[in-house]
């Protein structure tokens, strides 16, 4: 045995840092201080962290807006947690003097959607097929929203919507609405369409210097639902992550790393890169810009590359 | 656990942690059930093994490859993880001197303890043993990516004893190995492995074999010449 005593304490201290969690033991929870910015009469961001969801951010990642009505405020996604849907509410009665009317998730993803339990069940509304996600996937997504959110979820439990959105118009409170039921980024995508403002909620299919997030993602559908977008005339666009986006740029933006990645993971495949090395090709300068690139590559990598290898993978013939 | 691996996997030979064994992970672990590694160690010449073990994993070493000297000391596959824990490459040079490499990787729990996606569709048997595989001629060695088709069971699933491939051999057209590797319950189910080889065959003789003893064969056919397109 030469393993020396100096060989082993090397042993345990040789690999990179974890993270400030392990450096620094026991670190709380902070309280959600979320902050409205006006884009439009009657309708209010709340911007994310454009930062993958970390004990540091509470997982308040997401972009929400408030819109007033005569009813109340209508809240776009309620967030991830109790304690942040429970900021919201706080806000929209602080902005409009009214509680939260309607909530509209807009997509399963739990920076969306676990803050629902904040409010009442019936005023929480969703596509069908949200629905049907959640009661698949929420488990499984709260469980990891715990292990990463720790403290900040405290009190989250499962809340599934209890509406169900039609695609179309609606008055709700005396303001005119236009829901689209779009699918791509995930099975079921919600936007809205403030009409009066011509604001569109474009949640998670549109993401803006931030690169997007695929772990539902069907290549296939999502650039049609970015047309769907696109021919909404509208003036200004919030996505799901990033800035709020004013000069028409984020839809082209959106789906350029889509056509990018979708070519680039298949080339990669083609020419025998393993799945880490398919994590580290180069990113093309134009998404300089793109807040979490190669996180969001390397997250992508995981979601297709298993089935895309299989594509250029013959089957063997045994002689 | 370091020192409980240190002293099981490397006995009594010399120990050094060095940067020129490259271990190539992602930043995260999107998937526990598949996560992706691969393993450089051409900075260091002659080699005689390569370990892939992750501490903190109940099935903690993955593969357990032999080079040879026909082989190249690289390889690639995914592996489970079932916590956060250091993953890590060990390799032994010609003179019996272990380097290791590793990161921590934090992983989601669950990867070696939730059964495979294959049983849960019950498709298992209708696939076991699909062999895939392509070769891609470089100037000087050849790539060989190979998909094999298999549940690799760790056991630790209620009622779904451990069931996983256990050894992978290259050999040429002649039926000389090239090549071999050992791998256990804790490499991804329908596990894919890439491996470099030293020259141009005209085709690649695959066997894998698994703990119930059958074995799996297909033919790479050899693309003879080299090709632009070859990566690193």
């Amino acid at each position: 045995m030469t393993l020396s005593r100096r060989t082993l304490i090397a042993g345990s201290l040789a690999l990179p840092a974890l993270g400030p969690l392990a450096a620094r033991g026991e670190t709380f929870a902070g309280t959600y201080q979320p902050k409205a910015q006006a884009i439009a009469p009657g309708v209010w961001m709340v911007r994310g962290v454009d930062a993958p969801i970390a004990f540091a951010n509470g997982g308040a990642i997401a972009n929400r807006a408030i819109i007033a009505t005569d009813a109340g405020p209508v809240l776009f996604d309620p967030g991830v947690s109790l304690a942040d849907g429970e900021a919201m509410a706080a806000l929209a009665l602080r902005l409009t003097g009214k509680p939260v009317a309607r909530v509209y998730v807009s997509h399963l993803h739990p920076d969306h959607a676990l803050g629902a339990v904040a409010f009442a069940p019936q005023i929480v509304h969703a596509l069908p097929g949200t629905r049907e996600d959640l009661l698949r996937d929420v488990e499984g997504f709260s469980d990891a929203m715990y292990r990463i959110l720790a403290d900040w979820m405290k009190g989250t439990q499962i809340a599934i919507p209890q509406g169900d959105v039609r695609a179309g118009e609606v008055t709700f409170g005396g303001r005119a609405l236009r829901l689209l039921a779009l699918c791509g980024h995930s099975h079921a995508d919600l936007a809205l369409l403030d009409t009066s403002t011509a604001t569109l909620l474009a949640g998670d299919l549109v993401f803006h210097d931030r690169a997007p997030s695929t772990p539902h993602a069907n290549l296939a559908a999502w650039p049609r639902a970015l047309d769907t977008l696109a021919a909404t005339p509208h003036r200004v666009l919030l996505p799901g992550h990033g800035p709020l986006d004013d000069k028409g740029r984020a839809i082209a933006q959106t789906r350029d790393w889509l056509r990018w990645l979708e070519s680039a993971l298949n080339q990669a495949a083609d020419s025998g890169l393993t799945m880490s090395e398919a994590g580290m090709i180069a990113i093309p300068e134009r998404f300089a810009s793109l807040a979490c690139a190669r996180y969001e590559l390397q997250r992508s990598v995981s979601h297709f590359y298993p089935a895309l290898e299989m594509n250029v993978l013959p089957a063997l013939k045994p002689e | 656990m370091w020192v409980y691996h240190a002293r099981r996997l490397f006995s009594d030979a010399p120990v050094h942690f060095d940067a020129a064994v490259r271990i190539l992970v992602p930043q995260i672990a999107e998937n526990q059930h598949a996560f992706p590694v691969t393993i450089d160690a051409r900075a260091l010449g002659t080699v005689q093994r390569i370990l892939l073990f992750a501490d903190l994993n109940p099935i903690p070493l993955a593969i357990d490859y032999t080079p040879g000297p026909l082989a190249q000391p690289f390889v690639a596959t995914r592996i489970k993880l079932d916590q956060r824990t250091p993953v890590r490459a060990a390799v032994q040079t010609g003179d019996g001197v272990w380097h290791v490499a590793g990161e921590w990787v934090d992983a989601a729990g669950g990867g070696c303890s939730a059964p495979p996606v294959s049983r849960v569709k019950g498709d298992w048997a209708d696939h076991l043993g699909e062999l895939h595989g392509r070769a891609w001629p470089g100037a000087d060695d050849t790539r060989l990516r190979i998909a094999v088709r298999h549940p690799m069971d760790t056991g630790l699933v209620e009622n779904i004893p451990a069931y996983n491939l256990e050894t992978l051999t290259i050999a040429d057209a002649g039926g000389a190995v090239l090549t071999r590797m050992a791998m256990h319950g804790s490499v991804a189910e329908d596990p894919v492995f890439t491996l470099l080889l030293k020259g141009h065959q005209s085709a690649y003789a695959v066997t894998a074999r698994d703990t119930s003893g059958l074995e799996f064969k297909g033919i790479i056919p050899g693309e003879g010449v080299s090709s632009p397109r070859t990566p690193s």
